[in-house]
């Protein structure tokens, strides 16, 4: 497995003493679409714009195709990047937006990208302030993968879109990264967006890498057991419990294990992308917790 | 990256080299009747007789033309800075606009480089063309003015309005990086951009050379006679009308013995004890007004004033410390060449910047 992005002891500090990221180590396989999901302050927006060399570290290292992100033109050229809230320059228009890429980037696929924006159907002489939010994403997602990325960032793209316009953007991201062989990592605080993209999974909580692994993995090697009330439960060896929640009559617990679990005394559940997460974020809300109990006791 | 930095500044460059155009059209228009005026009444008045009346009526005339210039050559520069300098960084940082120039395949470097000198040679070229317009526009009014040094005329006039304009671009580049708002840079700059402008031309702009000094004989029609701090009188000293000193920019005008020492009211008083009779005082002209046709004293205070100035020459002269007209040049390129050194400093303090503290 190669990799795009490897972090070691990554830690970013604000001013004296605000860390945004400490301690942070992970690596980012390439040839994935990454989801990077984590609650809103996890270090996400800090992790990638130090990949993309907007920050520079406080401690650690980093490392990005196998180069160091510097400000450095041939690095910066192996790097898209959609930023946050996809800032565009309001008074330019799609078109300039477009000379802009094809003037700054040595490597930019002029053709390609007309031809991307003709699908969007944005009229290439209107300004980018007048564009709705999913056609400035569209815009910012074409300027960055026009430029022919080896690696490409993209920040909690949808977080500011209606669901009709995050479904397109996916779409569209999913149909340009298809057959460009290009490593896509992109970060959310929602799994829902993430999953039905993403076949890699980072979960980020606290500047720290809770989970990471490759989707259908991870969904293979999770389970949900729900079993009556017990305080000290015996599970096979290699079963690691990750949550445990108790009724009065009920324990539920969402384990780790490579060997199916026979035991009758559990009812062994698949379970979801956003489970799974949540749970690894220890944030799984008690509202949750027992709305899914009391639906299990009910016959 | 020229074409982003200068496609960015097209707009605002384009609506005001507008601005320019229709200004330079209105001189172009009234420029040649002032310099019809000049010829016609001005020039030929020496010949007739008194040419304060002349002057006057010249000076006034586009006298609100004039005051429009006055304050669109002290305000263009500030301008510049302002709407220029200050949002050329500080705009891309808060619009968050810097996150996708960044991620371009170029460095921060370059790209602030590139916007600074694009938009350096637009505010160069503007104050440049503006002063080049308002320089040869005034150029007849100037000529009946006394010393191009004047504060009001120098820093409007010839090319230090370049130097100004590049220097407050730079500030206001170079704050908007770091204050990282626009409006706040743009105060900040404004304060700044006065404040040297000021410190400048009040503290160091008498010291960039060192002045010329000459003696002249005391004249009855140059020194005058006047009271000081409403007791002690004494004869005023006054700058001859010498050809080296034709508007020229003077510094002091002292009397002063062969050992340098002043002439004191008491030496004064006892050389002169009729001037220093009060009857006598009063008929002569004010002080300042001296050598002026028009104001005449009666005869007896003049005679007496004229005894006195003989008198003293014997022993006293006037010291006059001034930089001559010809320098005017010299200064010009040296206040210019200052604040375009400063200007290029302060450009390399905001790359500098950029590399280390940005991020």
């Amino acid at each position: 497995m190669s990799v795009a992005v490897t972090t070691d002891g990554l830690g970013k500090r604000y001013g004296r003493r605000r860390w945004a990221l400490s301690d942070c180590s992970l690596e980012v396989p390439s040839g994935h679409v990454v989801g990077l999901v984590g609650p809103n302050g996890a270090g996400k927006t800090t992790l990638l714009n130090l990949a993309v060399g907007l920050l520079s570290a406080t401690t650690g290292t980093i490392s990005v195709l196998g180069g160091n992100p510097s400000d450095r033109p041939e690095q910066l050229a192996r790097v898209g990047f959609v930023a946050q809230d996809t800032p565009t320059y309001s008074h330019l228009s799609v078109a300039d937006h477009l000379h802009l890429g094809a003037r700054l980037n040595p490597g930019w696929d002029a053709h390609w990208a007309a031809k991307r924006i003709a699908e969007t159907g944005v009229d290439p002489t209107q300004k980018a302030g007048q564009l709705s939010g999913g056609q400035r994403a569209q815009l910012a997602l074409t300027l960055a993968l026009a430029k022919r990325p080896e690696l490409l960032l993209l920040d909690e793209p949808v977080a500011g879109l209606d669901p009709l316009a995050r479904r397109e953007f996916l779409q569209t991201l999913m149909i340009a990264v298809a057959d460009d062989g290009v490593t896509v990592v992109l970060s959310s605080h929602l799994v829902a967006d993430l999953e039905r993209v993403s076949d890699y999974l980072i979960v980020l909580a606290a500047a720290h890498v809770e989970l990471a692994g490759e989707v259908e993995h991870l969904l293979a090697t999770h389970r949900r057991l729900v079993g009556p009330r017990r305080d000290s439960v015996s599970l096979p060896g290699d079963c690691r419990v990750i949550d445990a929640s108790h009724t009065d009559r009920q324990t539920t617990l969402l384990v780790r294990t490579d060997t199916p679990i026979h035991d009758p005394a559990w009812i062994v559940e698949d379970i979801d992308l956003e489970d799974l997460v949540l749970a690894y974020m220890g944030q799984t809300s008690n509202v949750e917790r027992n709305r899914r109990s009391g639906l299990r006791v009910q016959p | 990256m020229t074409w982003l930095a200068w496609r960015q500044l097209r707009p605002s460059a384009v609506a005001t080299f507008g601005a320019l155009l229709a200004l330079a059209v209105a001189l172009a228009v009234t420029g040649p009747q002032l310099v019809h005026v000049y010829d016609t009444t001005v020039k030929p008045c020496p010949s007739i007789g008194d040419c304060s009346d002349a002057i006057t009526a010249f000076g006034n005339k586009y006298n609100v033309l004039q005051q429009l210039l006055t304050i669109v050559m002290q305000v263009a520069p500030a301008l510049l800075g302002l709407f220029w300098g200050a949002p050329l960084v500080a705009r891309e940082l808060e619009t968050g606009t810097y996150k996708l120039a960044w991620t371009q395949s170029v460095t921060r470097t370059r790209w602030l480089a590139t916007k600074l000198a694009v938009t350096a040679l637009a505010t160069g070229a503007l104050a440049g063309l503006l002063s080049l317009a308002v320089t040869w526009w005034s150029a007849p009014l100037d000529k009946v003015g006394t010393n191009r040094f004047d504060g009001s005329v120098f820093g409007e006039r010839g090319i230090t309005p370049i130097g100004y304009a590049l220097f407050a671009f730079a500030v206001g580049a170079l704050l908007g990086l770091l204050i990282r708002r626009t409006l706040p840079a743009m105060a900040a700059t404004l304060v700044a951009f006065i404040a040297v402008r000021l410190v400048f031309s009040q503290l160091i702009r008498p010291h960039l050379m060192t002045p010329l000094r000459a003696t002249f004989t005391l004249l009855a029609t140059v020194n005058g006679y006047a009271s000081f701090n409403g007791s002690t009188s004494n004869l005023t000293a006054g700058s001859p009308s010498d050809a080296s000193l034709q508007n020229a920019w003077i510094y002091s005008a002292r009397i002063v013995d062969a050992a340098g020492r002043a002439l004191t009211p008491q030496a004064t008083a006892s050389a002169c004890p009729q001037l220093a009779n009060g009857g006598l005082r009063a008929q002569l002209p004010p002080a300042g007004s001296a050598g002026h046709v028009h104001a005449v004293p009666t005869q007896a205070a003049g005679q007496a004033l004229q005894q006195c100035v003989t008198k003293l020459s014997d022993s006293y002269h006037t010291i006059l410390s001034y930089q001559p007209a010809n320098r005017y040049w010299t200064f010009q390129a040296l206040e210019t060449a200052i604040f375009a050194a400063l200007a290029i400093c302060l450009a390399g303090v905001a790359l500098w910047n950029l590399r280390k503290h940005l991020s």
